[in-house]
């Protein structure tokens, strides 16, 4: 099992977000993408899980089913003005068990309810999502996750407005799947929370800054070369000839 | 008593045209109700008003081809509302073009098709007849047809009903966890078009749109769960059918309109009083619990 990028290009209207990144993830360990704003990150997730298509290059998630797999999008495209409870929402985790038609019962309700448990909201189990707060929705959603049980799971800066009480907790969940041997992948843009809890980090500049061990990857120059790449920004760029083939 | 036997009960006692027409309120209402509640549930309310134009063409070569006969009509119908949604989604698929859109184009094309062939072919009232219906002129053909179609629909949504649901909460997830919701969403749209084909005869293309939405949005109002507003759609339908006939049959109206009026009402006294969402009771808030 390994998630390994090849040379990967995915571009909007020709001008490419992730640019010819090559290099795999550890395997069942907590690896950060870390860069600044519009250095790709989100796109590399969604070019990941398959929602975009490269340009050229590809990300093989050698070993992994579609199951296999959680993925937590930046801004989740939740209809929350939908009438559904906070447990049916968390209960919709059980999809690869249940598929289209299978039943959820008892058993799936229980095991529900488990996961909101674990982040602190099972009081909330019967109310609308739409009377969640924001910092509450996010926890629901790692409910749901703990309920995919998925091997790899894709975090798309999953603390964002979050406050210092629920980023821990979800963090903890985090250190937690961590040690149950998950390969975690995410998007992350605070510097201590990644220190503290991904021992690997990707920085990213639509290509490679650096990609090892966190302490040896997040130096002072690393993260500067990373500011200037992304900022940098050429609006007749000619048609780059990196593989040979106009890719 | 005997008055209220009189106004109430014995219409449809007396005419077998009247019993028809309310078997056909029913069959209609059980299937229509919640396919309007999907339809608002996804933001599409208005995307029902664009089918009826759609199936137009259709109905009109149907009727070209084989004159007012049900059966030509109502595959007619099918076969362009199906195929104006087939269109709109491969636009929205492989084009930059919003849902929305899409839609709006093709049945405009649709539709301009549509009058020019009724124009070329028939009379006024032909025409009036694809637009408005006639519930009291339902015969067995049709209310087979209107049966038939509420059945498969209940049926279809009771398979499709999770992935559906999901795919309008919660596309992003249904997509990665590797499900097809361009599937479930392409069997919807092909029961929006089988429940207006089916109300067309009964209430004509533009009034079954009616029976589709205006009780769909009413539920809407009334409950704050999805069961409880199913059952809501498909009561407030049957009840608008109920009163509906009952006016015109007393006071000689046109039944379509008559139908959808009711509902109108229904709605507009929801849209004052209703628990879930009444202007009233969001005004006139309860005494908030502790904290």
């Amino acid at each position: 099992m390994k998630v390994i990028l090849d040379n990967i290009t995915v571009s909007y209207q020709r001008h490419p977000a992730v640019h010819h990144v090559s290099g795999s993830f550890v395997t069942a360990d907590a690896t950060a993408i870390f860069g600044p704003n519009g250095a790709g990150k989100s796109t590399l997730l969604k070019a990941m899980i398959g929602a975009l298509k490269p340009d050229s290059g590809q990300a093989r998630l050698d070993g992994f089913a579609r199951q296999d797999i959680a993925y937590l999008p930046q801004q989740s495209e939740i209809d929350r003005s939908l009438p559904v409870s906070v447990l049916d929402l968390v209960a919709t985790g059980l999809w690869h068990k249940t598929g289209p038609f299978g039943r959820v019962g008892r058993a799936g309700l229980g095991q529900a309810m488990d996961a909101l448990e674990q982040v602190g909201l099972a009081d909330f189990a019967t109310r609308s999502i739409s009377a969640l707060s924001s910092g509450q929705f996010q926890r629901v959603l790692f409910a749901r996750i703990l309920l995919q049980d998925a091997r790899l799971i894709l975090l798309d800066e999953p603390f964002t407005a979050m406050d210092a009480k629920t980023t821990f907790d979800l963090l903890e969940l985090v250190r937690r799947w961590k040690e149950e041997g998950r390969t975690i992948i995410a998007v992350l843009h605070d510097y201590e929370q990644v220190r503290a809890y991904f021992p690997h980090t990707l920085l990213l500049a639509r290509e490679v800054v650096a990609w090892g061990r966190t302490e040896q990857v997040l130096t002072d120059a690393n993260l500067k070369r990373a500011v200037d790449t992304a900022a940098h920004w050429q609006d007749r760029a000619a048609v780059c000839q990196v593989d040979g083939v106009n890719a | 008593m005997q008055h209220l036997y009189e106004v109430l009960i014995a219409p449809f006692v007396d005419f077998a045209f009247m019993r028809r027409a309310l078997a056909g309120c029913l069959a209609l209402s059980l299937g229509s109700g919640p396919i309007g509640l999907f339809l608002v549930m996804r933001r599409m309310s208005l995307m029902g008003d664009a089918m009826s134009h759609a199936v137009l063409p259709g109905a009109a070569v149907g009727f070209m081809l084989a004159g007012l006969s049900l059966p030509a009509m109502s595959l007619g119908g099918f076969v362009a509302g199906v195929l104006v949604a087939v269109l709109a989604g491969l636009a929205t698929r492989f084009a930059g073009i919003k849902e929305d859109a899409s839609f709006a184009a093709f049945y405009l094309l649709s539709l301009a098709i549509g009058v020019l062939l009724v124009s070329k072919s028939g009379s006024n009232v032909d025409l009036m007849h694809i637009l408005f219906g006639s519930v009291l002129a339902v015969d067995d053909a049709a209310l087979y047809l209107v049966g038939g179609v509420a059945s498969v629909t209940l049926i279809t949504l009771a398979f499709i009903y999770r992935p559906m649901l999901l795919e309008s909460l919660d596309p992003v997830f249904l997509r990665s966890v590797g499900a097809r919701g361009g599937l479930w969403h392409m069997a919807f749209l092909m029961l929006v078009v089988l429940n207006l084909v089916s109300g067309f005869q009964a209430l004509g293309t533009l009034m079954a749109v009616g029976l589709m939405m205006l009780p769909a949005i009413t539920a809407r109002l009334w409950s704050e769960t999805v069961e409880g507003m199913l059952v809501m759609a498909v009561s407030v339908a049957f009840g608008s059918g109920l009163a509906g006939l009952l006016l015109s049959y007393h006071f000689e109206l046109p039944s379509g309109p008559a139908i959808i009026l009711v509902a109108g009402l229904f709605y507009l006294f929801s849209l004052l009083f209703a628990p879930a969402g009444g202007a009233l009771p969001r005004y006139i808030r309860a005494r908030h619990f502790e904290s």
